[in-house]
């Protein structure tokens, strides 16, 4: 048994040194910009080039409504396969589970050429539409992880007796969904959303093919022409998707574990 | 007439994906099967048996398959080790917390990173230069080429093959290495003939779905390679920015060609998950 747990450590000790080296790489190369000695001058460059500013805050405001999209899209269709026609479900978590089967880059490529502006609906005629477009292809991408997320949560509650008793004292089914079950579901949707916060804030691919002026394609931009912010926005990009786990972790430790009805 | 009215639970759901998922996708394989005059046609199809284009899906194809199979390895040997070894608990919940966070952490930055630690100025590299006179781009290594991109992926593939392994992993039951061990089984005979193949079908399903992971992905390689590694998902951008191919219905075509590679690796994933789950309850 001594044998292997030293192999254990080895392996997890190789393991450890893949992952930290690019971390403290990236780290160390971010503090050289200044020749000699090591500074934040990176970071400081970075943190007051107007477009990261701009960038940042427009990628921020996309994630917001992905994830309002998401939320509207997913919880009351979770909440009525759980409660009506569980003999779709399979049907529904196929579809959910589609954009791991068609990749961004072929989705965005059909919307141009459904969606362009000779169209019979022309999102991409208008920058509005074309921002509208791209909250829509980012909810797509976050599908499989919020219908997890949101399905995962209603099986931890029993929504049948939930929702008859809300009916029994007169509430409609806005009613319902907005005040009963997703302040019940809520801990699973903020997981959802934090973890298409995590995926949307930097996504490339969608943002530059429809040209519009995100964290994304602004990140490509500088990786091209600067030689030291990039391993900054690399750091900040890296905290960033440390910070929404860690929100999902202490979610998680909320969430209620064990289902108390049987469907 | 209640069957309409259930229905108009989930149409909002239906129509979106109807219109933002399947029909966009379907539009593009229409498109691959037509010519421009709408014609039905195979000359597309026929036409993604061109050498630059066969390369670009062989290449993606190897990295995709590298990736996946390396990633799959040291996430299963990782898994197992923090989850059998005999390590202390904080190294399996930091293990966990840190896979969340890696398998997350794709893109743009995460080729920022790999070129700061073996790009040509990148830290590992100027150390092996200055403290062990290896230049490893001397050597023929290079960040922008198959195993530079290779090496690079690995960091979301494991910890993607960490997080999904892990369950399968628990799911070994204690009895039966008692049972084993009862028997007079070897450490080694138990992982032959009891771990392993219970493991199998789930090992195998998640090679096909990190297969399928970076087949699609282009942020990371188009960040770091520019236009200069011709792989399946960078040459669609390119055509999708400026027909390079000048054939619209070649990039519907060559659109078609990664659903149907993502899309076969998906139906193996799924009978291999079908497959896991009987030992798994």
């Amino acid at each position: 048994m001594k044998r292997s747990r030293i192999w254990s450590w080895v392996t997890f000790a190789l393991g450890a040194a893949y992952f930290f080296i690019p971390l403290i790489a990236t780290v160390e190369f971010s503090l050289r910009m200044r020749r000699g000695e090591y500074s934040l001058d990176a970071y400081r460059v970075v943190l007051a080039d107007p477009r990261f500013q701009q960038t940042f805050l427009y990628s921020t405001v996309v994630a917001v409504f992905t994830i309002l999209i998401g939320v509207l899209l997913v919880v009351p269709t979770a909440y009525w396969i759980r409660l009506r026609m569980p003999r779709i479900r399979p049907v529904v978590e196929f579809i959910t589970l589609l954009p791991l089967i068609i990749p961004a880059i072929v989705i965005v490529f059909g919307y141009i050429r459904m969606y362009g502006s000779s169209s019979p609906l022309p999102f991409l005629a208008t920058n509005r539409g074309a921002d509208a477009l791209l909250m829509i292809g980012y909810a797509t991408l976050a599908l499989p992880y919020m219908y997890r997320a949101v399905d995962t949560g209603l099986r931890t509650i029993d929504v049948r007796t939930l929702t008859e008793a809300a009916q029994i004292h007169g509430a409609g089914w806005t009613t319902i969904i907005a005040r009963i079950i997703l302040p019940n579901v809520l801990i699973a949707v903020l997981s959802g959303a934090f973890l298409t916060f995590a995926i949307v804030i930097g996504e490339f691919t969608m943002a530059s093919l429809l040209n519009r002026p995100a964290f994304g394609p602004y990140l490509q931009n500088i990786g091209a022409n600067r030689a030291y912010e990039p391993a900054a926005l690399a750091v900040i990009a890296f905290a960033i998707t440390w910070g929404c786990m860690s929100v999902i972790q202490v979610l998680s430790r909320f969430a209620p574990k064990s289902a108390n009805n049987t469907n | 007439m209640r069957l309409p009215l259930q229905w108009l639970g989930v149409a909002p759901f239906f129509i979106f994906a109807l219109m933002f998922l399947i029909l966009p996708a379907f539009y593009l394989v229409v498109g691959a099967f037509q010519n421009a005059q709408g014609e039905f046609t195979f000359d597309n199809i026929i036409g993604l048996f061109q050498p630059s284009i066969i390369a670009a899906y062989w290449i993606s194809i190897r990295i995709s398959l590298a990736s996946a199979l390396i990633g799959a390895l040291a996430g299963l040997a990782i898994a197992i080790a923090v989850v059998r070894g005999g390590l202390p608990r904080w190294v399996r919940s930091t293990t966990m917390t840190f896979s969340g966070v890696a398998s997350n952490f794709a893109g743009v930055p995460l080729a920022f990173a790999f070129l700061a630690t073996l790009g040509r100025l990148g830290l590992v590299t100027i150390f092996l230069r200055d403290w062990f006179g290896v230049n490893i781009y001397a050597l023929g290594f290079n960040i922008l080429s198959f195993w530079g991109l290779t090496l690079t992926y690995l960091f979301f593939q494991i910890p993607l093959m960490v997080v999904i392994i892990t369950p399968a992993i628990d799911g070994l039951k204690k009895e039966w290495g008692e049972a084993a061990a009862t028997l007079g089984a070897t450490q080694f005979q138990y992982w032959r003939w009891v771990a392993i193949p219970v493991l199998w079908p789930s090992f195998l399903g998640t090679v096909i779905l990190l297969f399928a992971n970076s087949f699609g992905a282009i942020a990371t390689a188009y960040a770091l390679t520019g236009s200069s590694l011709n792989i399946v998902p960078i040459l669609l951008y390119a055509q999708i920015r400026g027909d390079v191919l000048q054939d619209p219905h070649l990039g519907y075509a060559l659109a078609f060609g990664m659903i149907v590679v993502t899309g076969l690796a998906n139906i193996f994933y799924i009978w291999f998950r079908i497959r896991s789950e009987r030992w798994l309850r």
